[in-house]
Parts: structure tokens; sequence; C-alpha cells
């Protein structure tokens, strides 16, 4: 019996990781076919950076990612202390419209925002695709914060402001050094899930600002690239870096 | 509230920003899609008066009920695929020592952090004709010439697994977690025998979770538009690609926006079995 559950649970991680492992061998490969191994060799990597358009969209992703996670950092953080400190009406309607966000289908969400920015006559490209990300990260870090706020000694913002704190002050020096390390990883969260996004940037990116999802996502639709091998393996390790440094904060914070 | 104001500037100001980023970006957007399903195409202004309900008739038109369907057909064996390798996983992952356990977890959330695109077109090196997966059955003799495994159903909902598996075993996986051995062990000392206690008591304790990861699974694997765009080839769309067609291409807005809330419907449906599920346990709602 445990050996049977053993080798399920391996069965369906190689299943999981096998795709991945192949990609990541043939971003390698030297054959221009790429079914067959080659020889090893750097050359899509080179070709990669040597490509001007593909250098600009990496760029231009970058800062969405970076700009994105900050600011939706800074609003989920307000939101989630909101929630958690202050009493006023509709707190069941806000805390409902981020469900909803986090739940609904992406492209329900990227429909949405289309059709708001063209009735407002927006130019779809880097603002519109800024206030896009920002809204579908916006839940994930909400939940981050609210998470790290929830096992709070509630004695500490009260001693605060019975010693003449103000509300801001209280906040600045009791309540951000709390929840900064739910800050740190909501923002690393935040940046990961804005460099991966298609589905709602397909809608809502112009021509005047090209990021590297669309990217890919253009080159892979007919045939096989090569040099998207070589790109996914970086986006790979990027994200395994995100990931492992967030998972590092949050266990380093918990003791 | 002007006191407040005065009182908690910081207060007021926060609050200002919150509800203004989500009425502006979460409301009013959706409010304008339930409009436009209602309202007429046109050409210039995207829409216009006057409101009828031509969009819904249209989801009825049996060219794109077709499509409807086949889409909601490949959903649905996707989340069944899931489910079936999903449940027996989860249970064994909550019975591996807890140290491991750690280990396993991340190495479900790792594709969760990777680009899902990538991961896509991944499967596409595995499943192409010349392949690796036909050149490995050829060298062992299975098949005689390479299978047409590209471009295909089967690919699509492949692909549609590859990418959601994971969203069907986490929710699993803190059932599981929940459920305590006590009570199995009790089930046993009453008599229940192996299938008895399966069917009354582990499915009863565990379907929350199944209806949360049918909710997380079904809902994208209908609105994933590139894995067919990459897998499917222009026979296998989902209703995501109808949706993306007439809001991009055919610039239908109506049509599509009454699809969008089909789908939508479709997800408070779910969230609202998940909730009467959790209710049914004598728990707080979801």
């Amino acid at each position: 019996m445990r050996w049977l559950s053993r080798s399920y649970l391996t069965l369906v991680y190689l299943l999981l990781y096998v795709p991945i492992v192949v990609l990541v061998v043939f971003s390698f490969n030297d054959s221009r076919t790429g079914y067959s191994w080659g020889g090893f060799s750097l050359r899509w990597y080179e070709s990669l950076f040597n490509n001007h358009a593909m250098v600009q969209a990496m760029w231009n992703s970058l800062w969405l990612a970076l700009t994105a996670a900050t600011v939706s950092t800074i609003i989920g953080a307000l939101t989630a202390l909101a929630l958690h400190r202050y009493r006023f009406r509709g707190k069941k309607v806000l805390n409902g419209m981020l469900f909803v966000v986090m739940m609904s289908p992406e492209i329900v969400l990227a429909i949405s925002l289309l059709g708001l920015f063209l009735l407002l006559g927006l130019k779809l490209g880097y603002v519109s695709l800024l206030l896009a990300h920002v809204t579908f990260c916006l839940p994930f870090v909400v939940i981050t914060v609210m998470a790290r706020l929830s096992g709070f000694d509630e004695r500490l913002p009260e001693a605060a402001r019975d010693l003449g704190a103000s509300d801001f002050t209280m906040t600045r020096t009791v309540l951000i050094p709390v929840i900064m390390p739910a800050l740190m990883a909501g923002w690393l969260l935040g940046f990961t899930l804005s460099m991966d996004d298609v589905v709602v940037s397909t809608f809502v990116s112009g021509p005047s600002y090209e990021i590297l999802p669309l990217r890919i996502y253009s080159m892979v639709r007919v045939g096989l690239k090569p040099e998207v091998n070589a790109l996914g393996t970086l986006l790979l390790v990027f994200s395994l870096v995100m990931l492992m440094l967030s998972q590092w904060i949050l266990s380093r914070s918990k003791q | 509230m002007m006191q407040s104001i005065k009182q908690q500037p910081f207060r007021a100001a926060v609050l200002v920003l919150v509800w203004g980023w989500l009425l502006f970006l979460v409301l009013a957007p959706n409010m304008l899609v339930v409009g436009a399903s209602v309202m007429t195409r046109n050409p210039s202004t995207f829409i216009s008066l006057p409101l009828n309900l031509d969009a819904y008739r249209q989801l009825f038109n049996p060219l794109y009920l077709d499509v409807f369907l086949h889409s909601l057909y490949m959903a649905a064996l996707t989340t069944l695929i899931c489910l079936l390798i999903g449940y027996p996983f989860a249970w064994a992952l909550s019975r591996v020592e807890k140290r491991r356990q750690m280990l396993l977890i991340f190495l479900l959330i790792v594709p969760f952090w990777t680009n899902s695109l990538v991961r896509t077109y991944a499967l596409k090196l595995i499943l192409a004709t010349n392949g690796l997966l036909n050149s490995a059955l050829m060298s062992l003799g299975i098949i005689d010439e390479p299978a047409q495994l590209l471009y295909t159903e089967g690919a699509v909902i492949v692909g549609l697994v590859y990418l959601l598996l994971p969203f069907m075993i986490l929710p699993l996986y803190s059932v599981f977690e929940d459920l305590r051995q006590d009570v199995l062990l009790a089930s046993h000392d009453l008599g229940a025998g192996r299938l008895a206690t399966f069917k009354n008591v582990v499915v009863p304790l565990t379907l929350p979770g199944v209806l949360a990861g049918v909710m997380l699974v079904l809902l994208p694997a209908m609105g994933l538009f590139f894995v067919p765009d990459i897998l499917g080839g222009s026979r296998n769309l989902l209703v995501g690609n109808v949706i993306k067609n007439q809001f991009l291409d055919a610039r239908n807005w109506p049509f599509g926006a009454a699809a969008s809330i089909v789908l939508t419907l479709t997800m408070a449906l779910l969230m609202f079995a998940h909730r009467l599920s959790k209710r049914r346990l004598g728990e707080e709602g979801a």
C-alpha cells in the first residue's frame, strides 16, 4: 500500500516535470529542427540577445511587472489594513469585489477592462496594461497581508494610539514593520503574475508597448522556435528564484 | 463625514483610494459588460441602443451552440481527469511525513509561478509529429509510423490537464489534511468496511475540496484560449476563443459580452454549490 502511493506520487510528479526538463535540455540543443539532439550549444541564447525586438519586449515586461507589483502592493496593503482596522459601510461589498476579481475567469476581467478603456478613449499601451495588471494582482496581495495581520496582537496599535501617535504614524511605525514580510511576498507574487500574464494582456495591450508573453505567444502559434526554449528556460529560472525568495521571506518571518 | 475626514485624514485617504480603484476598475467594467450584452452592435461606437436580447439569442445559433457544447465537453473531461488523478494524489500526499510534505507542496506550486505559455509550448515539443513521444513509441516498436497527436482534441485536453492539475490538487490536499485519522478508525470500529467508509465518511468530508477544485479547473478550462491556439488547431475551440474573436476580430461586443456573462453565471452556480456543501458540513461559509 505504501509503495503503491509512493510510486503514484512519483509518477504524477514525473509527468508534471518532464515537459519542463525537455524544454530546458532542448534550449541547449545545436540542432535547427528542434526535435533531435545535435550537440550542446548556446546559439539560441545568443540569437535571443541579438534580437532587438525581443530584448525591448523583455525590458518592457520587466518595467511593467516592477511598477504593477509596486502599485498593487501599496494599494493592496492599504486595502488589507482598512479591512482589518476600520469599520466602514460596505465592507462586505469591498470584500466581495476582491473575491470576484480573484475567482472570475481572467477572460471576463480582460474584456470588461478593454470595454472600459475603449469607451474612455484611453490609448492601449503601458497605462492600460498597468491598470489591468494592478487590478488582477490586488486580491493576492490583500490575502497575503490579511493572513499576516490576523495573527497580530491588537494591543500594540492601541498602545501606540494611547501614547499619542496619529493613525498615520501608528501605521508607519507599528503596522508596516509587522506586515513587511507579507508585503515582500505579495510583491514577488505580483511581479511573477504580471510577467506571466497572457490572457488579460492580449486584450489591453497596444502596438506601442510590446511585452514578452505576447511576443512569445505570436512566436509559438506557428511551428517550433528554438529561441523560445532558451527564453522559456530563462523565465523558468527567474520564476524559481522569485518563488524561493518569497518562501524564504515568509518562513523566516514565522520563526 | 466632514468631521471624520478632519479627525482621521489618513483613514479617509485610504478608503477613498481603495474604493475608487475597485469601483472604477472592477464594478464599472463589469456593469459595462452586462450593459453591452443587451445592446446593439455598432461598427463605430461598438455598442448602441436599442436594448434587446439578440446577443443571447445568437448564443443558441447552432454554429455557436456547437462550439459551446464542445468546449463544455472538453472542459468537463479535463475536470474529470484532473479529479481522477488529483483525488488519490492529494490523499497520498497528505499521508507523507510532514518534513517531506513541504518540499512536495513546493514542487506543486512551482508551476503556478512559471509561465503557462512556455509550459504549453513545451508540450508541443513532446507531441509534435516528429516529436519525442512519437520517436519513443516508434523506437519501442509500438507504432510503425508517427501518429497525429498535435492539433487534436486529445492534445487540447492534455494541455488543459497539465496546466490546471495543481489547482485541483491543492484544495483537495487541504481537505485531506483536515480529515482526521480517528474518524476513519471510528468508522472501522463501528463495523463499516473500506468501501462503506469511503462512501459514507471520506467522500462527504472531502466534498467541499472537490467542489473548490472543480471550480478552479472547470472555468479556466473554458477560458484559456492560448491552449487550443498552440495545441489544438482550428476545430477544437474553447468559449475563450469565441469571446476573444468576437471582441478583438469581429468587434461584436454584445455577443462577446453575452458569452462572458454565461461563463460568469456558471461560476456563480459553482460557488453557490460550494457554499452549500460547506454549510451542510456545519462550517462557516466559503
